[in-house]
């Protein structure tokens, strides 16, 4: 494959105008010590049917969720994409587009950031939102920032059922931010209010938690309000047509990952750092965002907007250092909301509840396995005990063709989309009792 | 696309619908629907009132016909490399394969959950760990981490290495240098690592100031993060003395990836003495950008920094199986929710085994070329900010055409007029009245001359006919646009 255009005589003419004769000539100012005398030692190139050959090959090692039944979670999900959503995110103007910065050559993107901005304020019940983040676990790692720099403290307390890959991200990341996040116990798969100190930035709990049980989030974030810190709510977008949304059980920002908004499950990536905040907070949040205003016509526009924030104008006094986000992923999830509507949401809401609260029933049926924690609600996904490691019965149940998961500790996860159907979950439940038997 | 009946190359999109809304909430009628699940089939669920939704969110209730015409008509209000010449500096805009497209679209690929057992990923594993020799071999690196989901990611996982890497000496810094012609991210990034920014200049040449720096560093500084070529599109001859005076004082060379493009195959960053490189794929390997996003940011270190690299990184066991490798005490940790953004990367890979060796070498090759000439064909009206001969990319400055009251940025929106995506402008900020233009390899000269002569008659109205420049645009669905009032009278959505 080769995609630069040049005819042998484009070269010469071009390289006459330059008065050079060869294209070595265009590099004979780099110095001969860091130069590379050799080809480099990747493989020859090849043709697109080559390459796709490579690329089948390697894509049927794999064994994806058509040929499996996924009943997995943890933070992604096997939700059904409808064919609308990449028909119209893969419009190939708004694929092969950059960061908007002429903004009369890219309404449709600055649109699309917009209507997705609007989407998620209304959606989190929340005041102003952004283009996007890279994903729910650097979102959440933004949102501490925020948090951190609105009140000015430096402690980050965070609920012992956050999913403990948000966790590490916060490690890391506080590595550089110099805090590390506190983490407080959980009881019976859920937290209780801390005491919450005039040196506590921010109290972060997520809701559905990360076996996918509901907090007593509106105890936990009054007390987060009474100590002066920000509330930071980790949340599912889909929950939504059912659950509460953030803004109303006390958040102060909100984040989730958006892989759920009509994103494929693509191995972990690209998905969509959602992020909305309290309009105090707006001129501290990190990225771009879109602006509606006008043109010297008096016709409606958009741009980006509170460009103060950011790295180009602020540069090492930004909010944030992100340039590149996940605006088309952005885009889909317009695409994917909108599809759904209202109605949608909360019907899709439902199914997910009903499905995962038929499956705990089912599969519980089964000896050997246990609620790993009784009782409390749970909204798509619950943990699951048994009388054996849980990587054990992941490991058979792949053999008769289930993704259930991820091992957490003792227990395992299992997640019901509205994709699951009832016979499904029967057998599911059959598959277990033989793994187990 | 055609105007007036002659063909144009990237002619900007005009769209007129009055009868269409504006906003997909002014298009929402109650009880509209486009979506369409099954039928329940177990019992209703039990959330506990006290959880429960009191008001539904004011989504739009639109049809499916209404959702695709409205996000129709917004990708033909807007402009990628698909629609025509797009020359933004320091972005790399050159055109997007389609087969990587259709890699990234194999089910056995994009149904992948990340938390899937390893024995049942055995081929995304290995396309990772065959991917990540790639990128070594190409930026003369030992192991790469795929976890950054964009550039500026890239630069923090970065220093937050250089941070470990001291840490572990026994020896915490508290500067990084960084040339005053770099990108705004990397400042951000510097902070954002829990270091302060110094800065050195650049001298007569565009070229770090040798001098300077060697007056700047000491053995407080953890490092100097650089791009070779350089923002200017020039390269950084005295790269052998930078890396030299940075590692004397016990710093780390880093090599931020953005102009990879002009020394593929020719200059490896490894051989030119740096320690930490990153890359944006959407650059330098062709993957689609998306607008904004998504994007990649691998990042690819010498030996001696790989015990701090993110984890988990792929490994082969030695029966041939593929693993991700949890073990590593010294990393720093997790700086992805997974593995970063994996249908971004199988598009990379596609590009790099695509090309082959032999053909990456050729992208650098034309990319360089085809700035070359373009620089040459307008510097009669846009002389170059600075002597030196530019690689992949040039800057050049509107200057000359002050005296008529013409600025870069009415350059730019008389060249939207013209039928092309501008150039970069007014960056990098030490160069007054920047125009910032990187044609990348995938133009022709048809292209680049088309775009030359556009250059030319812009100037020429400059200094005949002003007036032209100062309306412009009057070509796009919308006209020059009132930042100052977005900023100040706050409209962030519906």
């Amino acid at each position: 494959m080769q995609f630069a255009p040049h005819t042998e005589d484009d070269v010469r003419e071009m390289l006459d105008l330059l008065g050079l004769s060869s294209m070595d000539e265009l590099f004979s100012h780099l110095p001969a010590d860091v130069r590379l005398e050799r080809a480099l030692d990747v493989p020859p190139g090849r043709s697109e049917m080559e390459l796709l050959g490579d690329l089948g090959r390697l894509a049927r090692r794999n064994r994806h969720a058509d040929e499996l039944v996924c009943f997995m979670g943890g933070g992604a999900y096997d939700h059904y994409v409808p064919a609308v959503v990449w028909a119209l995110a893969g419009r190939s103007e708004l694929q092969t587009s950059y960061t908007p910065y002429q903004p009369e050559l890219s309404q449709g993107i600055l649109q699309a950031m917009f209507e997705y901005q609007s989407m998620i304020c209304e959606l989190t019940g929340l005041e102003v939102s952004n283009a996007s983040l890279y994903d729910g676990a650097t979102a959440l790692v933004e949102a501490v920032n925020l948090a951190r720099g609105a009140t000015g403290r430096d402690r980050v307390l965070v609920a012992g059922t956050v999913d403990p890959r948000y966790v590490e991200a916060l490690e890391t990341y506080g590595r550089g931010g110099g805090y590390g996040p506190e983490v407080l116990p959980m009881e019976c798969g859920v937290v209780r209010a801390p005491d919450v100190g005039d040196d506590v930035a921010c109290l972060v709990v997520q809701h559905p938690n990360v076996f996918g049980a509901l907090e007593p989030i509106r105890e936990l974030f009054d007390a987060a309000r009474d100590g002066g810190a920000r509330a930071i709510q980790v949340f599912d977008p889909l929950s939504l047509g059912v659950l509460a949304p953030p803004g109303e059980v006390g958040a102060d920002i909100a984040v989730g990952e958006g892989q759920v908004l009509g994103n494929h499950l693509n191995f972990g990536g690209p998905y969509l750092g959602v992020i909305a905040a309290r309009m105090r907070d707006v001129r501290r949040l990190p990225g771009r965002i879109a602006g509606e205003t006008v043109d010297v016509d008096g016709e409606v526009g958009y741009v980006l907007t509170l460009q103060a924030r950011e790295q180009h104008i602020r540069r090492e006094k930004a909010t944030s250092n992100i340039c590149t986000n996940q605006t088309l992923i952005a885009v889909a999830a317009s695409v994917y909301l909108a599809w759904l509507g209202p109605d949608g949401l909360r019907q899709l809401g439902e199914a997910c509840a009903a499905k995962a609260a038929y499956a705990a029933q089912r599969l519980t049926e089964v000896p050997g396995v246990s609620l790993t924690f009784e009782g409390g609600p749970f909204f798509k996904e619950f943990a699951l005990s048994f009388d054996r490691p849980a990587g054990e019965v992941q490991a058979a149940l792949v053999e008769r063709g289930f993704l259930v998961g991820p091992v957490m500790g003792e227990s395992l996860l299992v997640a019901c989309t509205e994709r699951r159907t009832r016979d499904e979950i029967d057998a599911l439940g059959e598959a277990m009792k033989e793994a187990l038997g | 696309m055609t105007a007036g009946g002659r063909s144009q190359i990237g002619a900007p999109v005009r769209v007129s619908d009055p009868a269409l809304p504006k906003t997909l909430d002014a298009l929402s009628r109650p009880g509209r629907r486009a979506y369409d699940l099954p039928a329940l089939d177990v019992p209703e669920g039990t959330i506990p009132e006290e959880h429960r939704r009191a008001q539904a969110p004011r989504l739009p209730e639109v049809g499916e016909r209404d959702l695709v015409r409205h996000f129709t008509r917004l990708a033909q209000r807007n402009f990628g490399v698909d629609t025509g010449f797009y020359p933004l500096g320091s972005c790399s805009m050159k055109y997007n394969p389609k087969v990587a497209d259709a890699a990234a679209a194999m089910a056995g690929f994009f149904r992948l959950h990340p938390l899937q057992p390893e024995s049942t990923v055995q081929g995304a594993l290995e396309l990772l760990w065959l991917f990540e020799r790639a990128v070594c071999e190409i930026t003369g690196m030992a192991r790469a981490t795929f976890q950054p989901a964009a550039g500026a990611s890239g630069e923090l996982t970065g220093l937050l290495l250089m941070r470990a890497y001291h840490e572990r000496q026994g020896d915490p810094r508290r500067r990084i240098v960084i040339p005053d012609s770099a990108h705004g991210t990397n400042p951000a990034s510097v902070t954002m690592a829990g270091y302060d920014v110094a800065e050195v200049p650049s001298d007569a040449r565009g070229l770090v100031d040798l001098s300077a720096l060697q007056k700047l560093v000491d053995s407080d500084v953890a490092g100097l993060m650089i791009t070779n070529p350089n923002t200017l599109g020039l390269f950084e001859e005295e790269i052998r003395e930078l890396a030299r005076t940075i590692h004397e004082v016990g710093g780390l060379l880093y090599y931020d990836g953005a102009n990879l493009n002009a020394i593929l195959g020719r200059v490896r960053p490894g051989d030119m003495g740096f320690d930490i490189v990153h890359m944006n794929t959407h650059k330098t390997f062709a993957t689609p950008h998306g607008g904004g996003g998504p994007g990649a940011g691998p990042v690819a270190v010498t030996e001696r920094v790989v015990p701090f690299l993110p984890k988990p990184l792929v490994e082969r066991a030695a029966d041939g199986r593929f693993f991700w490798d949890h073990d590593r005490p010294e990393s720093i940790g997790r700086i992805h929710g997974f593995h970063g953004n994996f249908a971004v990367l199988v598009r990379a890979y596609a590009y790099v085994f695509g090309l082959g060796g032999d053909g990456l070498r050729e992208v650098g090759e034309r990319a360089v070329l085809n700035a070359r000439y373009l620089a040459e064909r307008i510097r009669s009206q846009y002389p170059l900010a600075y002597p030196g001969p530019p690689m992949h990319e040039f800057v050049a400055t509107a200057k000359p055409l002050r005296r008529h009251g013409i600025r870069a940025m009415d350059v730019a929106k008389r060249i939207i007029d013209l039928g092309f995506y501008p150039s970069t402008v007014y960056f990098p900020l030490i160069v007054e009245e920047a125009l910032m233009v990187e044609p990348t390899e995938t133009e022709s000269k048809e292209t680049l001359d088309a775009f030359a002569d556009a250059m030319l008659q812009a100037a020429r109205e400059a200094r005949e006919d002003p007036h032209v420049l100062h309306e412009a645009p009057v070509t796009t669905p919308v006209r020059r646009l009132d930042e100052a009032r977005a900023a100040r009278q706050l409209k962030l959505r519906w």
